[in-house]
C-alpha cells in the first residue's frame, strides 16, 4: 500500500532520472507474504543506501512482491522496462529469485539476489553469468555445524526440517558432509511451518537417542521442535540453522532454546567480533546504521544480505562509470563485468571476491559459530 | 512404537482435536443457520490468540481498531438503510456496533487487564463483536445468493484479513502465557496442564451449545431458521438477527480457540486457516450439518494427523486432506441429495 501510493512520486522521479542520466536501482523485495520477517529489514536497509555513489545520484525503485513468485517476475519486468533500471536487487526468497534469472539474462540487466540457495548462481551459464547473490551458501554453513559437531564428539545426529525446498535442502548438504566426518544420522523427521504441534516427530527422534538434533527451519516456526523436544526431557545437544539468526527467535523460544549452537553471518554478533576479525568494521558500521534508523536491538541478519547487496553495487558502480553511461545497454555490460571482478570488499556478512565462476565470492570469514546464553547470541571463537 | 508412545501421540491427537471440534461446531453452526462456509474462521482463532498476546505484552492490538472501524461502517451502514426506509433493528445494532465495541476499548485502553482471566475477557470483547459486524457488512446484503457466491465473498474476506492480521500483528509469532503451569503424571504418561484446560474447555463449549441449541427459545429459533429459513420466518423468527448472533457465537467459539491454543504453540498472522482448514474437513465429515459427526471427525483428524506426524512426517498433510476424498465418496453415496433451497 505504501509502495502503491508512492509510485506516481518515484514514477515522477524515475522519468526525471532518465534525463539526467542518473542510476536507477530497482529493488523488489518480499515485504508482506509468508517471507515478511525477512523482506522487512531488507526494504529498511534499502533506505540506509548511499544516494550518491562515485558523484552519481542514485534512485531507489522498492516494490513488494509479497512472497509471491509471479509478482517478483513482474516486479523485474516492470523495473526494466517502465523504470528502465540499471541494476535489480532481490528477491528475498530462493523461488522468487531464480524465477527472476530469466527476465534479467533477457533484458541484459545485472542482478543482486539475497536469496541463499547456491542454484541462484551456480552453476555459472550464459543466464546467470547476470545473477549474483550475497548470503552464505547452505553448504558453507553445513560445514560449519558440522565441524562443530565433531569437535564436541557428536557421533549421531536426529534431523529434523521443514518439509520444503529449505529442510530438503539442508537434509541433502549437511547428510552428505556428516556422512564424510562419520557423523550418523538416526532420524529423518520434516514438519510444516504452519504445525501447532510436532510430538510425534518428537517422540521418533527420542526413540532413537542421538547425541545432537539439528533443526533446519527458519524464523520463530523453528522453536517447535526444540519445544517439543525439551518438553519430553532430550537431554543432547540442539543445533540450529542461520535461518533463526533473528531477535523473535529468542523472544518466542525463551529458555527454551537456551545452550543452542547455530552458525550465522558476523553480523549478527558484530560488537562481539573480536577486534583483529576482518569484519568487525563492515559488521559494526552497519548495525550502527541500521539501530539508529530502526531504534536499538531491530537489527537482523536478513537485511544485512541486502546491505551487501548495496556494498556490491557501491564498488562496482565506480570502475563501470568509467566505461559508459548509466541507462544504456554498455553501463549494464560494465557494471556485469566490474561486479565479477571485485576483490576484497567487506560488507556485514563476509568479504567478497568474485570470479566468473563464484558469483558469491564468500570464503569461511563470512560464518561464526554462535551459542544462545541467556537469552542473547553469544559468540563463540 | 509402544504403547507409552502410543499413548502421547492419542494424548496430542485428542487435544489438537479439541481445537478442530470447536472449529466445526463453528463452521457447522454458521453454515447451517446462514449457507455460509465461513473460510475466515481460523482468523478468529489468530487473531484471538494475538489480541491475548498483545495485551500481555502491555500493547494495544490492532484487532481493537479494526473493530472500533468496523463499528462504525456498521452504523453508517444501518443509518442510510434507515434513510432508505429499510426497517432496522436498532436494539441489536446498539449492542453489536456500540455496547461491546466500547466495552472493549473501555478494557482495552483504560482498564489494561494485568489478570490472565482480566486479557482473556477482552479478548472475547473484542473478537466477539466482529462476528456480527462481518456479517452485517460482507454477508447480509447477499443472504439470498447462492452458496457458490457466499463462498466466494468468503474467500476474499480471508484474504482481507490475513493481510489485515499481518499488519496489525506484525510477521512473527507470538505465544501467549500458560492457563495452567500444571504437570501431571498420569500412569508414566506426562500431561500438560494447559492440555486439560483445551480438552475441558472444548468439552464444556460442546455442552454449552448442546444445551443452548435443545433448551432455550433463542437456540431453537436458530435450529428453525437453519432448517427452514421461510417457515420459521413465518413462525415470527426474526430470521436476520439469526445471522448476527450464528457469528458472534462463531467469532467466540474462534477466540476462545486462539486463547486455548496460544501457549501451546507459536501463532503467527496466518497460523488460522490450517486451523480452519482441518476443522472443515472434520466439518466436511459432518456432511457440513450434523453436529456430533463433525466432532468425531473432529478427532478423527486430529489422531490422524498425529499418529502420521510420527510415522511419515513428510506426509503429513497430505494424508490428513486426503481422507476428506473418501468421506466425500461414502457420503455422496450413502445419502440422497438435497436440493438446494433456491
Amino acid at each position: 500500500m505504501i509502495f502503491k501510493k508512492t509510485l506516481p512520486l518515484l514514477t515522477a522521479l524515475a522519468l526525471a532520472s532518465v534525463a539526467h542520466a542518473d542510476i536507477n536501482v530497482g529493488v523488489t523485495v518480499s515485504a508482506t507474504g509468508p517471507a515478511a520477517s525477512l523482506g522487512i529489514p531488507e526494504k529498511n536497509t534499502i533506505a540506509l543506501m548511499p544516494a550518491t555513489i562515485a558523484g552519481q545520484k542514485i534512485n531507489y525503485i522498492v516494490l513488494d512482491d509479497a512472497s509471491d513468485t509471479t509478482a517478483a517476475v513482474t516486479n523485474a519486468r516492470k523495473l526494466i522496462n517502465e523504470y528502465k533500471v540499471d541494476v535489480l536487487l532481490g528477491s528475498t526468497t530462493t523461488p522468487n529469485s531464480l524465477a527472476m534469472i530469466d527476465v534479467a539474462a533477457e533484458a541484459q540487466t545485472p542482478m543482486i539476489s539475497m536469496a541463499a540457495s547456491a542454484r541462484i548462481v551456480e552453476p555459472q551459464d550464459a543466464k546467470k553469468r547476470w545473477v549474483f547473490k550475497t548470503p552464505q551458501n547452505d553448504i558453507m554453513m553445513s560445514l560449519a555445524i558440522v565441524a562443530h559437531m565433531a569437535d564436541s564428539g557428536v557421533k549421531s545426529v536426529g534431523f529434523i526440517g521443514f518439509s520444503d525446498a529449505y529442510g530438503e535442502g539442508w537434509y541433502q548438504e549437511f547428510s552428505k558432509i556428516a556422512s564424510l566426518k562419520g557423523i550418523q544420522i538416526v532420524a529423518n523427521e520434516r514438519y510444516n511451518r504452519t504445525d501447532t504441534s510436532v510430538t510425534g516427530q518428537a517422540l521418533k527422534i527420542l526413540a532413537a537417542k542421538p547425541d545432537a538434533v539439528l533443526v533446519a527451519a527458519s524464523g520463530t516456526p523453528a522453536v517447535l521442535p526444540q519445544r517439543a523436544l525439551k518438553e519430553r526431557g532430550y537431554a543432547g545437544k540442539y543445533y540450529q540453522t542461520h535461518g533463526v539468526a533473528n531477535n523473535d527467535f529468542l523472544r518466542v523460544g525463551g529458555k527454551d532454546v537456551e545452550g543452542t549452537f547455530l552458525p550465522s553471518g558476523p553480523v549478527l554478533v558484530a560488537t562481539q567480533l573480536p577486534a583483529s576479525h576482518p569484519l568487525k568494521k563492515s559488521s559494526l558500521e552497519y548495525v550502527t546504521k541500521y539501530e539508529k534508523a530502526n531504534g536499538a536491538g531491530s537489527v537482523s541478519t536478513f537485511g544485512g544480505h541486502a546491505w551487501d547487496a548495496g556494498k556490491l553495487m557501491e564498488a562496482a558502480v565506480g570502475p563501470a562509470l568509467k566505461k559508459a553511461k548509466p541507462g544504456t545497454l554498455e553501463f549494464r555490460i560494465a557494471l556485469r563485468d566490474s561486479l565479477e571482478a571485485v576483490k576484497e570488499v567487506a560488507g556485514a556478512h563476509g568479504v567478497f571476491n568474485m570470479s566468473a565462476t563464484d558469483h558469491l565470492g564468500l570464503d569461511q570469514r563470512a560464518r561464526v559459530m554462535v551459542k544462545i546464553e541467556g537469552g542473547a547470541w553469544k559468540y563463540q571463537p | 512404537m509402544d504403547s507409552q508412545v502410543a499413548l502421547l501421540l492419542a494424548q496430542d491427537g485428542i487435544v489438537n482435536g479439541a481445537v478442530y471440534a470447536l472449529m466445526a461446531l463453528a463452521l457447522v453452526l454458521v453454515f447451517s443457520v446462514t449457507r455460509v462456509i465461513f473460510i475466515p474462521q481460523g482468523e478468529f482463532v489468530a487473531f484471538g490468540a494475538l489480541t491475548m498476546a498483545l495485551l500481555q505484552a502491555g500493547r494495544t492490538p490492532g484487532s481493537l481498531w479494526l473493530l472500533l472501524a468496523l463499528a462504525a461502517v456498521t452504523l453508517l451502514v444501518e443509518l442510510v438503510r434507515h434513510q432508505r426506509g429499510v426497517a432496522v433493528d436498532w436494539a441489536s445494532t446498539a449492542l453489536w456496533a456500540i455496547l461491546l465495541p466500547a466495552l472493549a476499548a473501555f478494557s482495552v485502553i483504560f482498564l489494561r487487564p494485568a489478570s490472565l482471566t482480566g486479557q482473556a475477557a477482552a479478548t472475547l470483547l473484542v473478537i466477539t463483536p466482529l462476528g456480527p459486524l462481518l456479517y452485517r457488512l460482507a454477508y447480509r446484503p447477499l443472504a439470498h445468493a447462492t452458496v457458490l457466491t457466499l463462498l466466494i465473498v468468503s474467500v476474499a474476506l480471508h484474504g482481507v484479513l490475513v493481510g489485515l492480521g499481518l499488519f496489525f500483528f506484525g510477521a512473527e509469532g507470538f505465544r501467549t502465557n500458560a492457563f495452567s503451569e500444571l504437570r501431571l503424571d498420569l500412569g508414566g504418561i506426562p500431561v500438560g496442564g494447559q492440555s486439560l484446560v483445551v480438552m475441558g474447555t472444548a468439552s464444556l463449549l460442546v455442552i454449552l451449545m448442546f444445551l443452548f441449541f435443545e433448551r432455550t427459545i433463542v437456540g431453537k429459533a436458530l435450529r428453525a431458521t437453519a432448517m427452514n429459513r421461510v417457515g420459521a420466518r413465518l413462525m415470527g423468527i426474526p430470521t436476520e438477527l439469526s445471522g448476527d448472533l450464528s457469528f458472534a457465537l462463531a467469532a467466540l467459539i474462534g477466540a476462545v480457540s486462539g486463547l486455548l491454543i496460544g501457549p501451546l504453540t507459536t501463532i503467527y498472522y496466518d497460523t488460522g486457516f490450517l486451523i480452519g482448514l482441518k476443522g472443515f474437513v472434520a466439518a466436511i465429515i459432518g456432511g457440513l450439518t450434523s453436529y456430533p459427526l463433525a466432532l468425531a471427525g473432529a478427532l478423527l483428524v486430529g489422531l490422524l494427523e498425529s499418529f502420521s506426524s510420527f510415522w511419515a512426517s513428510a506426509l503429513k498433510e497430505v494424508i490428513v486432506f486426503t481422507m476428506i476424498i473418501p468421506v466425500l465418496l461414502w457420503r455422496s453415496l450413502n445419502s440422497h441429495h438435497v436440493e438446494d433451497e433456491e
